[in-house]
């Protein structure tokens, strides 16, 4: 684990990323604190440039705090971002590693359906998702996995299919190890690296599509998030540009400091690299 | 062997090479001094890590610049300093004056283009030639290097052609330019013995046709016998022997070069031990076939058909060692893999103490698994590098069902036996050395107490001082366990030290069978023969 830091600390750049997220998550965590109210409230006057009328960053056409919105918004795309990631993880993880152990028909089809849904253009696709399904957080979490795990089922097939033929796999099958305690316990904590990686570059996918359907108007209609603020603001641009300027910013911070930290730990978990400089 | 009269080639004075801070050791290769001689074979002998692969590096002006660089020392040739000597006059240099040959012809060779392309692109960009001049030039380098049907060959893909093939084309392209220098690393370890006998002779008779100086860095002292005129021993960077090939190989001053020589397993059979005439594990008949190709629920591609087993009978008896040798694609590691039931075999026997166990099931296979085990060729490869290794070797009797109190002190048991400390317990496999992890890997295998133990060249991967070690540590146990063993091997000296019997495998088929020392003695199959001549330095140790 120290090790690990200390490969972690030479990325400079991923270091400030995991501060600022560490920053965002401390922002999601204490909203309720620093702003105690439901930021649908209406907080005062509309259309409050920032700085003006007690609003920090000013406010929307119906009077609603944007920094309000902004602190609870955190919530909502880091829970998004990290559950979809988890179930598409998840998922991806099981299916690629069957194909890539199984190998033989088992494989073929796993891929043959993982392809299928790598042809549909994905946000497309999550729309569609979204729309058939009612816009609830459940759903957008699905709508997201369901496009994303893909990746992942193609990235551990990859890693499966090397080393199921490696000599310590083999070994295992001489001493009569069954195939799951091989699959979970062998194979896998091998190939965790990458998948980590992966990981913690699609939460920040994730927290994109989220806002883009929110954007849209498919976000669940209750919860506040940085998609609906700026679908909120679109048609006040050039009027109010505060409104979909600073959840903008928001979006593009998380992001930014969510791929420096998947580059990090790239860097960090990734031997080949480990072995230069 | 003209080599004293004449001006050396190359000159290597006090050569330095650092490695990057937090290395092993500061230098790769520290203080060499050498000279080549024109028409000489001078070659670099050494252990992996000996730096003897940067040297050569360091003369092409090859090394992985800025982290490994000469620090110190000169490298003269034809007046030139190749240390100090810039970029753009080096690739003149490479390749018309000094040329190399690789270990690997397949990843030195560029897969996408045919051998006629790649041979004519040395000539364009060396020297002014029209095409059909660079053509017939290119023709007559590949019938020198006799490979069949050189016209032909100049239209072939690299992965069209053999091993053996590769080598000789990559052999004709870096005679192209008829340089002075030839550098050869390792040029014979991929291949099958009787295609390195071939190749040796091979760059021999060029070297002798052309003149060329020949800088060559190998392991294997038998080929050191077979081809050097001078020999030079490195050990941790440091040339710690010269002389010509007789003094060296005949009587090493040093220590080291002693040491090293003595570890090359003799080509003599090793004496017969008297053992029971009651088989433990017979095969019978076993086949086996792989197919390849066909693609998506057998659309797509032909299927190719490759006979890895065909028909292989053969008997190990009580407290034997049976030897299985044939190069590769022989299916001799198939042969293996099918007997501890990796690989399942289609048709025929395994019978080990009256079962038979190619039909059996997983489940059904399990109680047998501890009766029948397996040591791994590749030692970095055949331990889970994220377990540790106490664990690695405990999982086994824990799976058959000992209690883990029990299994744990046993590990620590065979810890000791095969020679490591019983701290190794608690580490990861990365923390230690080839030697030290196959010594885990025979751990891991007896600690279920096999009756048979099935060796998949098991010292192939490793240094010639420490394969003598394990094979010691192999016939120790054997002793001690009263193992049979099967243990396959591509390597005759390996098989004479070790094996009772043995069978000589080709494309599938057991071409041979008997007790070590007859077959040395009287080979009665044709490909025996050919391999026992093909083993390199046999006039030299024979024994």
């Amino acid at each position: 684990m120290i090790q690990f830091w200390r490969l972690f600390r030479r990325n400079r750049s991923a270091v400030l990323g995991l501060v600022i997220l560490i920053l965002i998550i401390g922002m999601a965590a204490t909203a309720h604190l620093f702003f105690p109210e439901d930021p649908f409230r209406l907080a005062g006057r509309s259309m409050s440039p920032p700085g003006e009328n007690g609003f920090l960053l000013g406010s929307d056409s119906l009077g609603r705090d944007v920094a309000s919105g902004i602190a609870h918004g955190a919530k909502t795309s880091l829970l998004i971002g990290l559950m979809a990631t988890l179930v598409a993880v998840g998922f991806g993880t099981m299916m690629g590693g069957l194909a890539g152990y199984y190998g033989g028909w088992i494989d073929d089809i796993l891929m043959r359906v993982t392809e299928m849904f790598q042809t549909i253009p994905s946000f497309i696709f999550a729309i569609l998702l979204v729309a058939i399904m009612k816009p609830s957080i459940e759903s957008i979490v699905i709508a997201i996995a369901v496009v994303s795990w893909p990746a992942v089922a193609r990235l551990v097939r990859g890693e499966f299919l090397s080393l199921r033929g490696r000599e310590f796999v083999q070994a295992c099958h001489t001493l009569g190890m069954s195939d799951a305690r091989i699959i979970l316990r062998e194979i896998l904590p091998n190939c965790l690296s990458p998948i980590i990686v992966i990981g913690s570059l699609m939460v920040a996918t994730a927290i994109l599509i989220e806002s883009g359907l929110a954007f849209l108007g498919l976000g669940d209609p209750n919860i506040m998030s940085w998609g609906f603020q700026i679908g909120a603001g679109r048609t006040l641009l050039r009027s109010a540009w505060w409104v979909c300027t600073f959840p903008g910013i928001a979006i593009l911070i998380t992001v930014l400091a969510i791929n420096l930290v998947g580059e990090g730990l790239n860097d960090a978990l990734n031997p080949r690299l480990r072995e230069r400089a | 062997m003209s080599t004293v009269e004449r001006a050396p080639l190359l000159e290597i004075r006090d050569l330095h090479v650092a490695l990057p801070k937090g290395s092993e050791r500061p230098y790769a290769v520290q203080g060499v001094d050498a000279d080549l001689a024109p028409g000489e074979i001078l070659c670099i002998v050494g252990e992996s890590g000996s730096g003897k692969s940067l040297m050569s590096r360091a003369v092409m002006g090859l090394l992985p610049k800025p982290h490994v660089h000469v620090s110190q020392g000169h490298i003269a040739f034809g007046g030139e300093d190749l240390v100090t000597i810039p970029d753009t006059r080096m690739r003149q240099i490479r390749g018309s004056d000094i040329s190399m040959i690789f270990q690997e012809p397949m990843t030195a060779l560029n897969p996408v283009m045919t051998i006629g392309e790649q041979i004519d692109e040395v000539f364009r960009f060396h020297e002014k030639m029209s095409r059909r001049e660079r053509r017939e030039r290119a023709v007559g380098l590949l019938a020198d290097v006799q490979l069949p049907d050189p016209v032909a060959s100049m239209s072939a893909y690299p992965h069209e052609l053999s091993g053996g093939q590769r080598q000789r084309a990559m052999i004709a392209m870096a005679l192209a330019l008829d340089p002075k220098i030839l550098i050869a690393d390792e040029p014979t370890t991929a291949l099958d013995v009787t295609t390195q006998a071939q190749i040796l002779r091979l760059i021999k008779e060029m070297q002798e046709k052309h003149d060329t100086g020949v800088l060559f860095i190998t392991h294997d002292f038998g080929v050191v016998a077979d081809i050097a005129d001078r020999v030079a021993v490195m050990q941790g960077g440091v040339m710690v022997e010269t002389g010509t090939a007789a003094e060296v190989l005949n009587d090493p001053q040093h220590p080291y070069t002693r040491r090293l020589i003595e570890a090359v397993p003799a080509l003599t059979p090793r004496p017969p031990r008297v053992q029971a005439a009651e088989p433990v594990l017979e095969v019978k008949n076993l086949t086996k076939t792989f197919r390849s190709g066909g693609g998506f629920l057998g659309f797509g591609g032909k299927e190719r058909i490759v006979h890895a087993a065909k028909d292989v009978t053969l008997e190990l008896r009580k407290g034997e060692t049976l030897g299985i040798v044939g190069e590769s694609g022989s299916g001799k590691s198939t042969v293996a893999r099918c007997i501890v039931r990796l690989v399942d075999a289609e048709a025929g026997e395994i019978l080990l103490g009256g079962t038979d166990l190619r039909p059996l099931g997983r489940a059904e296979m399990r109680p047998h698994r501890s009766r029948i085990q397996m040591v791994f060729q590749d030692p970095y490869a055949s331990l889970n590098p994220r377990t540790k290794v106490g664990a690695i070797i405990a999982q086994g009797p824990i799976i058959q069902g000992m209690p883990r109190r029990e299994a744990e002190a046993k590990t620590r048991d065979l810890l000791k036996v095969v020679g490591l400390d019983e701290r190794a317990y608690d580490r990861y496999p990365h923390e230690f050395s080839g030697g030290q992890r196959q010594r885990i890997g025979i751990a891991r295998a007896l600690v279920l107490g096999p009756d048979v133990l099935v060796a998949d060249e098991p010292v192939s991967a490793l240094d010639v001082s420490i394969q003598a070690q394990i094979l010691e540590l192999l016939d120790e146990i054997r002793e001690r366990m009263t193992l049979s063993m099967i243990f396959i091997t591509h390597d005759l000296r390996v098989a004479a030290q070790v094996c009772d019997r043995l069978a000589v495998m080709r494309h599938g088929v057991v071409v041979e069978t008997g007790p070590t020392a007859e077959i040395f003695r009287a080979p009665q199959h044709e490909y025996t023969r050919a391999l026992l001549d093909a083993v390199p330095g046999k006039a030299w140790r024979a024994g």
